[in-house]
């Protein structure tokens, strides 16, 4: 996958995870908290469709890499390049 | 003039009235529109499909799910949950309580449930039997979605509500046990508010009706609206149902202060146990458990009203509650007995308390809704004062005596009388 598709793979998680969001302006540099209502148990939503869609693992301590669009993209780049 | 029973001699701050009523059922998604369905006599029960069991029958409720909660919301929550949210903000709503002003810490939400979990687990089992069970695929949702007080817990966190909640796991007996339970808190002065009744989600666990079904218990019939068939000869088991009825109570001091609109009164209500089998009921315990609702009320068999049976459709379990009534109400010709699960299938935990407020409009609009599908009564149901087919109006209706029961032999009966 491109970072592209990485994103949009995000972005479709995302629709999933806050059905209630409107996601076209959301800014990849800002945090997702500052700009949508996600909490734990919706960063554990992200990490688990990773798993299910493409059983991509991410242990816990490297969750901080999901904080914005940019740094997960950046961060499951080298983890997805090859699906 | 009422006649008198105990509760109206008690301090009226150990009365407990019902002043909102909140509920979804197969025919109606508010009071008026499940009574007015009940008079016409409209069936809520439709063709269904369910995995791995396939097609069947069932009591489908189209309530908005969105009118109160978000689409997020209803994705991590269950559907008992959302049935209660729907039900509690309607019940709240009806009340006229000022709800912003209401102290939330002085609430409690006391909801019946049959069974909770089911449905949820066995979604997540589907889900990992397409990852060859790896269950690292099993949500981190699957705990706040079926622990036993979740139908509750997720009302309190829709309403701000921070009193005590939990649920009433009470079998098919828990819609009623829900308001015994409510009221008891209210008259032991830990809340102020009680949002009390039962929810179902029953029909999205297919463990049900595969269960019914080898039990031989499962109702079948070409016809939907007619499959459900209490006290006639050709019934041949249970309409599984979703629903949900939660009422708000207060102590009918809070009410009168308030200038609430009252619906009824708690006047009596018992609990008991057959202890004699996994399912079969026990006909002399379910007459004692109705004996001890009367005693408390202190009321004859006689000055009751209208009596809403529990009968489910089943051979023996309608001939057993028969039973039992022939043996406390004799020939009483005051009595008028009718049976709602006809219209909407059981509603399992949510049965009790909608198929009373199917019948507390009678206090006002003074009719009887019959029991439906009745083509050839069943002689060992065949009791005075049953309304089949036809609405029968009465005079005056001051007191509903409302039968629920459910498996491990619990019985649940409370009486609402006119205020």
């Amino acid at each position: 996958m491109t970072p592209a598709e990485i994103r949009d793979e995000i972005i479709d998680i995302l629709e999933d995870i806050s059905p209630d969001e409107d996601l076209d302006g959301l800014d990849d540099q800002k945090p997702f908290r500052d700009q949508l209502e996600l909490d734990s148990m919706d960063f554990l939503d992200i990490v688990m469709e990773l798993r299910k869609r493409h059983r991509v693992q991410i242990p816990e301590e490297d969750y901080g890499n999901l904080a914005s669009m940019h740094s997960t993209v950046t961060y499951l780049e080298p983890k997805m390049k090859d699906i | 003039m009422i006649a008198p029973n105990l509760a109206s001699k008690l301090p009226d701050e150990q009365r407990i009235v019902i002043t909102g009523i909140g509920l979804t059922a197969p025919n109606g998604n508010d009071w008026q529109s499940f009574r007015q369905a009940l008079l016409e006599k409209r069936s809520g029960v439709q063709p269904y499909e369910i995995r791995y069991f396939g097609e069947t029958l069932a009591g489908i409720c189209d309530f908005d799910d969105k009118k109160y909660q978000s689409k997020k919301d209803i994705r991590r929550g269950t559907r008992a949950g959302s049935v209660g949210v729907y039900t509690a903000n309607e019940a709240i709503a009806h009340s006229g309580l000022d709800w912003e002003n209401v102290d939330k810490s002085r609430v409690g939400i006391y909801v019946g449930v049959t069974e909770h979990g089911n449905v949820e687990t066995e979604n997540e089992i589907f889900v990992i039997k397409g990852f060859d069970y790896d269950t690292s695929c099993w949500s981190h949702h699957h705990n706040p979605r079926t622990v036993a007080n979740n139908p509750a817990g997720e009302i309190a966190l829709n309403l701000g509500i921070t009193g005590p909640h939990y649920t009433i796991g009470a079998a098919c007996a828990a819609g009623n046990a829900g308001i015994i339970q409510g009221a008891q808190m209210l008259r032991l002065g830990e809340c102020d508010v009680a949002i009390a009744g039962g929810t179902s989600e029953s029909i999205h666990t297919f463990g049900i009706f595969a269960s019914f079904n080898s039990q031989n218990a499962l109702a079948t019939h070409a016809d939907p609206a007619s499959a459900s068939r209490p006290f006639d000869k050709k019934r041949n088991g249970i309409v599984v149902a979703e629903g949900g009825c939660l009422y708000t109570l207060e102590r009918f001091s809070d009410a009168k202060a308030r200038g609430a609109q009252i619906y009824g009164e708690l006047v009596g209500y018992a609990m008991n146990t057959d202890a004699t089998d996994f399912v079969l009921p026990n006909p002399e315990r379910q007459a004692q458990c109705v004996q001890m609702a009367l005693d408390k009320a202190g009321l004859e068999a006689d000055q009751i009203d209208i009596l809403s049976t529990h009968a489910t459709g089943t051979m023996s379990g309608d001939s057993q509650e028969c039973k039992a009534l022939r043996s406390v109400f004799g020939e009483s010709s005051n009595v008028r007995i009718n049976n709602t699960k006809s219209y909407i299938g059981h509603a399992m935990g949510a049965a009790g308390a909608l198929e009373l407020a199917g019948n507390l409009a009678a206090f006002s609009d003074g009719v009887v809704h019959p029991t439906i599908n009745v083509d050839e009564l069943d002689p060992d149901c065949d009791l005075p004062g049953l309304v089949l087919n036809e609405p029968e109006e009465r005079p005056r209706i001051n007191y509903i005596l409302n039968n629920s029961f459910g498996m491990l032999g619990i019985n649940s009966v409370v009486i609402i009388g006119r205020i």
